[in-house]
């Protein structure tokens, strides 16, 4: 039996994959932090208290990797606009008809594990640049409340400027507080099912999707690129056209 | 220029308080007090002193509806005795349902006559919050209701300073279910300027100083976001804690009577709400500066705070997440959802290997013929 030939496609610029993996990391010490903000451990110590500084230490690891995670993104809203295709925010904002069919093209063959029949996507598919897009929602709201809790006892203008941000849950820290731990989860559900899905995806696909965020590359059947040209060629003809 | 008859004829509180029998001393020490309590610097004391000197005494109408006049005992028991003698024994107070000696229809009218005489000069105090539920039926004071009275009230007030968290949020009567619609006088009064001074109850230094504002600079003080004043308010409880060198250091008291609040450590597991609660407990503290809540052993229930009642429960940290049960709090929820995922996403991969067999076996099969094709350079003799 002959081989699959395939065609190297550059997808994740460098920019992309440090904004990926700054944000993974953010993330993680985000969640690990919060939740022992939210659930100190119980410690036993014969120190004294002025010569032990961890709950400081967790809250400035926490606030951090909260900036960390603010100015990066912010850097990947403004790749969206500047970075290669696979970058560009449509992928993650549906705009068109085509990407809601792919959104259903997507789950039937990934998550209800319909034979496939059509060629893949080669960057995003739409399902995934579809929950990201609720993540980054869910990460911008994660920025609101968090800003808007540190807001009364900064001294810095820029988390100052979100002191309004209680008055969204009515004018309660409490609810803030409460929401702002709760979303958290949606993050670790979110990891749990972006992981076991990159996995997925290398094992049934084998188109190098885990190794894809270190160098970059992922693979593509000479056939898949060679429909994917025609397409290309078809559509400007209809663009000429018109 | 000639100042209205009637001022003339109003005593000044200095004035006042000489008759009642108090030294200049006595004066200048308050004065100081307040002065202190304000956070102004050291020549407002003479600002003070000489705003009690020359205004004649405000007219003050105090009003009571859904509470439970914590507030006027807090006030009556705050630290210096003058500040009840100033603003409640008699010389500012037109009207107070709980502390005036007239009872009856003759105390209505005096209350008319004040709103009358007074008409733009008064400030109203509100201690409780408002039945906002049909005829206003659930709370009625000589014949009207306490939505009729605050309204009558407010059209005529210079401000409105709401006292205590009834009248500021609704405190308990407005947690849920609510079932006399209990509301904060600011949702039913427009146009007016509204003090909140929050708090079951606020600290009594805290009131009179409000009051000591008003009558010195003759202007509202300064307020935060949601319009308590800033000299107060601005603070959360956890900065000015004692207990937080604990609270950094990570040591936590795990429960009631266990070997670390012996020791004094933090209360946030066990549910101080002190990181989210603006206030000056830990400052002026309670009963002449004797203690307050933390101190005592028992964490900050979060007094001052919108909705607080709602946001329990008390000894948790965590608030209990709506609509899943008492017991539950998002971190249970969350767990369980995780749980979920992995559950799901397992159940998947296994029917992956089912389902999308062909597929994996033909890319092995490709795989390993590769592999076959391919020498091995290192097992080459």
């Amino acid at each position: 039996m002959k081989g699959r030939t395939l065609r190297r496609v550059f997808v994740w610029e460098l920019p992309v994959r440090i904004f990926h993996w700054l944000n993974a990391l953010a993330i993680v010490v985000l969640c690990v932090t919060g939740y022992l903000i939210g659930n100190p451990p119980a410690l036993m110590s014969n120190v004294e208290a002025s010569n032990r500084y961890l709950f400081g230490i967790i809250r400035f690891l926490h606030l951090a990797a909260a900036y960390i995670f603010i100015f990066n993104f912010i850097f990947r809203i403004y790749w969206g606009f500047v970075g290669n295709k696979y970058a560009q925010w449509r992928n993650f904002i549906p705009t068109n008809r085509t990407y809601f069919k792919e959104l259903w093209k997507v789950f039937r063959i990934d998550i209800l594990l319909k034979p496939r029949t059509e060629h893949l996507s080669v960057g995003h598919n739409a399902l995934a640049g579809f929950m990201y897009f609720f993540i980054f929602l869910a990460s911008a709201f994660m920025v609101l409340t968090g800003f808007g809790l540190f807001a009364g006892m900064s001294t810095w203008w820029l988390p100052k400027l979100f002191a309004w941000v209680p008055s969204l849950f009515g004018d309660s820290e409490f609810s803030v507080r409460n929401w702002h731990h709760s979303v958290m989860w949606l993050f670790v559900v979110f990891t749990i099912i972006h992981v076991y899905l990159v996995m997925f995806h290398d094992y049934v696909e084998g188109r190098g999707e885990l190794s894809s965020m270190g160098g970059g590359w992922k693979f593509i059947e000479e056939e898949v690129f060679e429909a994917d040209q025609q397409a290309e060629k078809e559509a400007e003809k209809v663009k000429t056209r018109a | 220029m000639t100042a209205p008859t009637e001022t003339k004829t109003r005593p000044t509180y200095y004035e006042e308080l000489r008759e009642r029998g108090y030294s200049r001393r006595d004066f200048m020490k308050f004065c100081t007090v307040m002065a202190a309590y304000l956070g102004l610097e050291t020549s407002g004391a003479a600002q003070i002193s000489k705003a009690l000197m020359t205004t004649p005494r405000l007219p003050v109408i105090w009003l009571h509806f859904q509470e439970c006049t914590c507030c006027s005992e807090s006030f009556i028991r705050s630290s210096h005795p003058m500040v009840a003698d100033i603003i409640l024994d008699k010389i500012s107070l037109d009207y107070s349902e709980t502390l005036m000696a007239a009872s009856g229809h003759a105390a209505e009218a005096v209350m008319q006559k004040t709103m009358k005489d007074h008409y733009g000069e008064y400030v109203l105090c509100v201690e409780g919050s408002v039945s906002d539920y049909g005829d206003g039926e659930f709370c009625c004071i000589g014949g009207k209701s306490s939505r009729d009275i605050l309204k009558e009230a407010a059209a005529g007030a210079k401000a409105i300073i709401g006292w205590g968290s009834c009248a500021c949020n609704g405190c308990v009567q407005a947690a849920k279910p609510n079932p006399t619609h209990a509301t904060p006088i600011h949702k039913l009064v427009r146009g007016k300027p509204i003090i909140k001074v929050p708090g079951c109850p606020p600290i009594g230094e805290v009131m009179a100083g409000t009051l000591i504002h008003i009558i010195t600079f003759g202007t509202l003080p300064e307020l935060d976001r949601v319009g308590r004043p800033k000299a107060f308010y601005s603070k959360r409880v956890h900065d000015s804690c004692y207990r937080r060198p604990y609270y950094d250091a990570g040591l936590f008291v795990e429960s009631f009577d266990d070997e670390n609040s012996k020791k004094g450590y933090c209360l946030y597991k066990v549910g101080c709400k002190g990181p989210m609660t603006y206030n000056s407990c830990g400052v002026i503290k309670w009963n002449n500066g004797t203690s307050y809540p933390i101190q005592s052993g028992h964490g900050c229930f979060g007094c001052t705070e919108e909705n607080y009642w709602d946001n329990g429960p008390i000894y948790k940290q965590m608030a209990s997440f709506p609509g899943f049960g008492i017991e539950s709090n998002a971190d249970k929820i969350g767990m369980v959802a995780a749980g979920a995922a992995v559950a799901g996403v397992a159940i998947h991969a296994l029917a992956t290997n089912v389902q999308k067999m062909g597929l994996i076996k033909k890319a092995i099969q490709e795989g390993k013929e590769a592999e076959h094709e391919l020498k091995n350079p290192l097992s080459e003799s």
